[in-house]
């Protein structure tokens, strides 16, 4: 009989404490964010897709070596270059990364000894078509130049 | 006041108006009470603070397609969601907000109420066995025995203020408790009446109501996690929307009538101006408990709701009702 009274007021009393819980929770400053108004900012090690690191002048460091197209585990990167009249190193004229096959392994970034491309923080890339996958490397950074 | 055409009509009229615009704005004080519970801002996009919300989703509702799925039975089917909304209607009736504006008082207003009160378990039990689906079945019979379980210690908890007041006139219940909050039935203080059981009355009315109404964390009979959505999972478009707003109204009834019995009704606390906010005050201050106990509790089991019900509540409100008895002869 003891018991019966005993479980009935601790049960009550547990669910004064669970209330206090939530009471105060109530007024503590909201925690989310409004996703399509604010976003999180990316942590400096996220791995978006590839992009290429622009020099001094906003031309890429890429010197069309094609360490990153053969490290390529999925085949995703193809790249070519010319070398102009007089200069001394190879110019970067497309750098092509196919995003639906790559899956971010990082091999790329890795191989690059002229420390050309790194990881974007981009993650919002939803789209119906697959073409949109296809990124010119080369004619985003010309768009971030300006 | 006579019984005439359009007295009835407006009455009707403000009757719905009043239930329909509770239903919707307890949606978004439920929805911003959670996000605020659960550190998150609630609705937010329509409107300021999100205050358009309930009229979008009205007209998303209203504009959806009616689906009566095959096999169903047609007439049970469609007549269960206005069931769930006519009784809550009818009841509002005879509730009184302040000495002057009530309806139509009856001098049997607390039956009526308990009365068609039951009838909301019957559209639960014809929604979801008209439905020709498991789930659906088996929320209405949790539905069923949910409600024959609560209601008794619910209306035994009735008889003891009844037997208090000695009316079930709600006006008169209400009469008997003006003058400050110490006249209130929920305090052992009452006049000549030194009943230290009245408060735990009280808690077990306002459980049994939370049970009532269907609410977390007795919504055994919507439990998402086990029975889709429970009797409404075939309803569509509006058939669901009369069910949800039938729960809310059912929520407005329950607390006006907490008020009316344990409160003091439209009573002051300190005996200044009483009048209908005083009401509206009491019942607005129960409605946000029962969304912060909504959004504190995990949804129980049947089997301990059962038990709660029968082997706690009953027994206690029994002896309540049996010791009010014989302080009432005694004293």
């Amino acid at each position: 009989m003891l018991r019966y009274f005993n479980d009935i007021l601790m049960g009550l009393w547990s669910l004064i404490i669970g209330m206090g819980i939530t009471f105060r929770e109530f007024f503590k400053p909201k925690v989310t964010l409004l996703y399509p108004h604010q976003s999180v900012k990316m942590p400096a090690r996220y791995r978006g897709h590839v992009e290429l690191i622009p020099d001094d002048e906003g031309q890429p460091l890429c010197v069309v070596c094609g360490m990153c197209e053969k490290a390529c585990p999925s085949n995703c990167i193809s790249i070519s270059g010319e070398k102009p009249e007089g200069s001394k190193r190879k110019v970067l004229t497309s750098y092509i990364l196919d995003f639906t096959k790559c899956s971010l392994c990082g091999s790329c970034v890795d191989s690059c000894n002229f420390g050309a491309i790194r990881y974007t923080k981009e993650y919002n890339l939803a789209s119906t078509r697959k073409e949109d996958y296809h990124f010119d490397l080369l004619k985003r950074l010309e768009e971030s130049k300006k | 006041m006579t019984l005439t055409f359009i007295n009835v009509v407006a009455a009707v009229i403000i009757a719905i108006a009043f239930v329909a615009a509770n239903a919707a704005y307890l949606v978004w004080a439920e929805r911003k009470g959670a996000g605020f519970i659960q550190r998150r801002p609630g609705p937010l996009e329509n409107g300021p603070w999100g205050l358009l919300q309930p009229p979008v989703d009205g007209i998303k509702l209203m504009t959806k397609q009616l689906l009566i799925p095959g096999g169903v039975d047609k007439i049970i089917f469609v007549i269960a969601p206005v069931l769930a909304m006519f009784p809550t209607i009818v009841s509002f009736v005879t509730i009184p907000f302040s000495e002057t504006i009530v309806a139509h008082n009856m001098n049997i207003g607390l039956l009526m109420i308990f009365v068609f009160g039951s009838m909301s378990a019957m559209a639960l039990l014809m929604g979801g066995w008209s439905s020709r689906n498991k789930y659906s079945m088996i929320s209405s019979v949790r539905a069923v025995s949910q409600a024959v379980a609560y209601e008794i210690p619910m209306l035994i908890t009735t008889i003891t203020v009844v037997l208090i007041a000695g009316s079930l006139d709600l006006m008169e219940i209400v009469g008997k408790q003006t003058g400050g909050f110490w006249h209130w039935n929920v305090w052992p203080l009452k006049a000549g009446l030194f009943n230290i059981l009245m408060p735990v009355s009280f808690l077990i009315f306002f459980v049994c109501s939370l049970a009532e109404t269907n609410r977390a964390p007795f919504d055994l009979g919507e439990a998402e996690s086990e029975l889709v959505a429970g009797f409404h999972t075939e309803y569509s478009s509006m058939g669901f929307g009369l069910f949800f707003m039938g729960e809310y109204a059912n929520i407005v009834i329950g607390a006006c009538l907490t008020t009316i019995l344990f409160l003091g009704g439209w009573d002051c606390p300190f005996g200044l101006f009483p009048g209908v906010w005083w009401f509206i005050i009491k019942i607005y201050a129960l409605i946000c408990t029962f969304i912060w106990i909504r959004w504190t509790f995990p949804r129980t089991t049947i089997y301990s709701l059962l038990n709660l019900s029968w082997k706690v509540l009953i027994p206690i409100s029994l002896f309540n009702l049996l010791l009010t008895a014989g302080l009432l002869k005694v004293f």
